[in-house]
């Protein structure tokens, strides 16, 4: 886009001001050339965020923005109950609480290179993934209401997991205000064979080796040394999520007007938060991202199971679990006070920097880790939160590369086994249901997420910590 | 001359993120029969999924373009529960209400290698309406 549209407050931070019905100015952090880069389209979502009721300070777009669907992926906004303030089920997205899991194994890439192709056909067979796998747990009435109040927590009363998972999941691993009678029957249809599964589309389990350290001290408290291995699961709360936000997404296109919202698109349908339809929403999308985090226990669960069979008397602890499609209830300080806000993140990362009261007491000096995925068979990082990051988008970082190219675009430039083939031959191999599915993933089809890392961590949204590089990838 | 079918088809649109589905045809429900074919082509080819089981399917709402978001959402969730692929349909509207079958199969991941999910119909790029030439569009982008 044209950067002629933005004052530019510094190298990384572009302000459109208040114009027409925007309510506060969209921020976007972007260098000049990921700003150039980005789809016009990035402008005219983020400028009609800015104009939703209650929004606080500013609608901000992450690094790795893009045309997304009513907010820009990539998208940041907090809402002001006391200010009419709304809730997007369209800001939250369909797959409610997709994010990023990173574990521990304690192995070295010299310890894993011998049994790479056995430990991928295992993590292949293991864990299922792709169009048309099933879980193999069916949850009852009983068990769906278990899991729906109690995510992780859940998960682990059914033998999934340690209890030290906990305190490294956002939320230690439950979200509170869940409601179950919220989620309708047709979701709960959706689930009921599908916990357990990774998905299909830039879903994926990972393992990677550390490659580059950026932070040492960081670093060593998040106990990641160079040719260490880790596993990263990127998944979310399945059909239970996408059937949320289908039935909330219309109900909320319908009801505007009743609480005379104008929609400058339908796709940013809301609903204000004290309304009983904002309220229901919310009931309804806690329970979902209960459900993504007992997904990722329990994927976590069975990739333990997995690798125990190469490498037997091995421990996986976690690293740490983010979400990053979810609209969550904190405090930030507006004007020197502290406030209650609704804080929307559609494809964008939590980061709380040092010393924020809702981090376990190993992260307390140095921020949360910010996990950020790459594409396959290109690098992710783990970040840290920062201080400054919470003056700068109420403490979010990216979350991704985000595409670059259509996935029609990347199909029909590459075909998926000669990409398998290509990887294989740096080294990474990919295990993964459909070529098809693979090569509308293609690394190229993405931004180079080195230069958004890079842009977020300039920009003061997290720190960078690490740099990881896939070894095998099971993409669904 | 034009050089435009004018008989029923279908095709997919750009988004960057995800992909569009475009239903062009001569009725109104033949336009959402081609978009909804459309959208198996997401997944897997169409040529390759048979019709030998049949699902009645019925959906309401108080505009075209949110009736259309409507059945491609109704064939979303029979795909996810059933683990279903659509090959043809049958679209009936009459005021405001669709009542349709869609003819399709087990989704078989060997034969149809499929290769997304789809999470749900979106109200991007949203639009049901006539052409000039007559021809009915039906469009939205499908989220994947």
């Amino acid at each position: 886009m044209d950067t002629s549209q933005f004052i530019q407050q510094d190298e990384t931070c572009w302000e459109i001001q208040p114009k027409g019905n925007m309510r506060v100015p969209a921020i976007i952090y972007a260098d000049a050339q990921l700003l150039q880069d980005m789809d016009q389209k990035v402008y005219e979502q983020i400028t009609n965020v800015a104009t939703l009721p209650g929004i606080v300070e500013a609608a901000y777009a992450m690094p790795d923005a893009h045309w997304g669907y009513g907010f820009p992926i990539g998208g940041v906004a907090a809402f002001d109950p006391d200010q009419g303030g709304v809730v997007s089920a369209g800001g939250v997205g369909f797959d409610i609480s997709c994010g990023v899991r990173t574990l521990h194994t304690g192995l070295t890439i010299d310890q894993l290179q011998p049994h790479k192709q056995a430990l991928a056909d295992a993590l292949y067979r293991t864990v299922p993934a792709g169009v048309g796998s099933k879980g193999h747990i069916h949850l009852n009435h009983k068990a769906m209401h278990g899991m729906l109040t109690g995510g992780a927590q859940w998960a682990l009363d059914q033998g999934y997991g340690e209890q030290q998972d906990l305190e490294r999941i956002e939320e230690h691993g439950c979200m509170a205000g869940a409601e179950p009678r919220c989620v309708s029957p047709r979701a709960r249809e959706r689930q009921k064979d599908e916990m357990g599964t990774l998905g299909s589309g830039n879903h994926y389990l990972e393992v990677q080796r550390v490659a580059e350290i950026f932070d040492r001290n960081v670093a060593k408290t998040f106990a990641l040394r160079v040719d260490d291995i880790v596993i990263s699961i990127h998944c979310g709360s399945r059909g239970l999520g996408h059937q949320i936000g289908t039935e909330f997404l219309k109900e909320m296109v319908m009801s505007a007007a009743q609480y005379q919202i104008v929609l400058p698109d339908r796709e940013l349908a809301c609903a204000p938060l004290n309304s009983p339809l904002g309220k229901h929403y919310l009931g309804a999308m806690r329970a979902a991202i209960n459900c993504a985090l007992a997904n990722r226990q329990i994927i976590t669960h069975l990739t333990r199971q997995a690798v125990a069979t190469i490498f037997p008397g091995i421990h996986l602890g976690l690293l740490y679990d983010v979400s990053h499609n979810t609209c969550k209830l904190e405090q930030h300080m507006i004007d020197g006070q502290r406030k209650s806000l609704f804080v929307h993140r559609k494809g964008a990362t939590r980061a709380f920097g040092p010393g924020h009261p809702d981090l376990p007491p190993l992260f307390k000096e140095t921020g949360q880790p910010v996990l950020i995925g790459g594409s396959m068979g290109t690098s992710s990082y783990v970040l840290c939160g920062t201080q400054e990051s919470e003056q700068r988008a109420f403490s979010s970082a990216c979350h991704g590369a985000g595409r670059a190219m259509s996935r029609t675009q990347a199909s029909k430039q590459w075909q998926g086994r000669t990409l398998v083939d290509k990887l294989a031959e740096q080294g990474i191999i990919i295990r993964s249901p459909s070529m098809r599915g693979v090569a509308e993933e293609a690394p190229l089809a993405y931004k180079d997420v080195g230069a958004v890392v890079d842009v977020a961590d300039r920009a003061g949204l997290a720190r960078k910590v690490a740099r990881l590089e896939p070894v095998i990838c099971i993409k669904g | 001359m034009n050089s435009k079918p004018t008989t029923a088809h279908w095709e997919h649109f750009e988004h960057q993120a995800d992909i569009g589905i475009r239903g062009i045809a001569p009725t109104l429900e033949q336009a959402f029969e081609q978009a909804a074919i459309a959208m198996t082509a997401v997944v897997t080819d169409p040529d390759l999924v048979l019709d030998s089981t049949a699902v009645a399917i019925t959906c309401a709402a108080p505009d075209t373009e949110l009736l259309f978001v409507s059945w491609i959402n109704e064939l979303v969730y029979e795909m996810s529960v059933h683990g279903l692929l659509f090959k043809r349909y049958q679209v009936f509207i009459n005021n405001g209400t669709l009542s349709a079958t869609a003819f399709g199969v087990a989704v078989d991941r060997k034969k149809h290698q499929p290769a997304v999910e789809i999470k749900g119909a979106t109200f991007t790029e949203l639009r049901v309406y006539q052409q000039a030439d007559n021809m009915w569009v039906a469009q939205c982008v499908i989220d994947v």
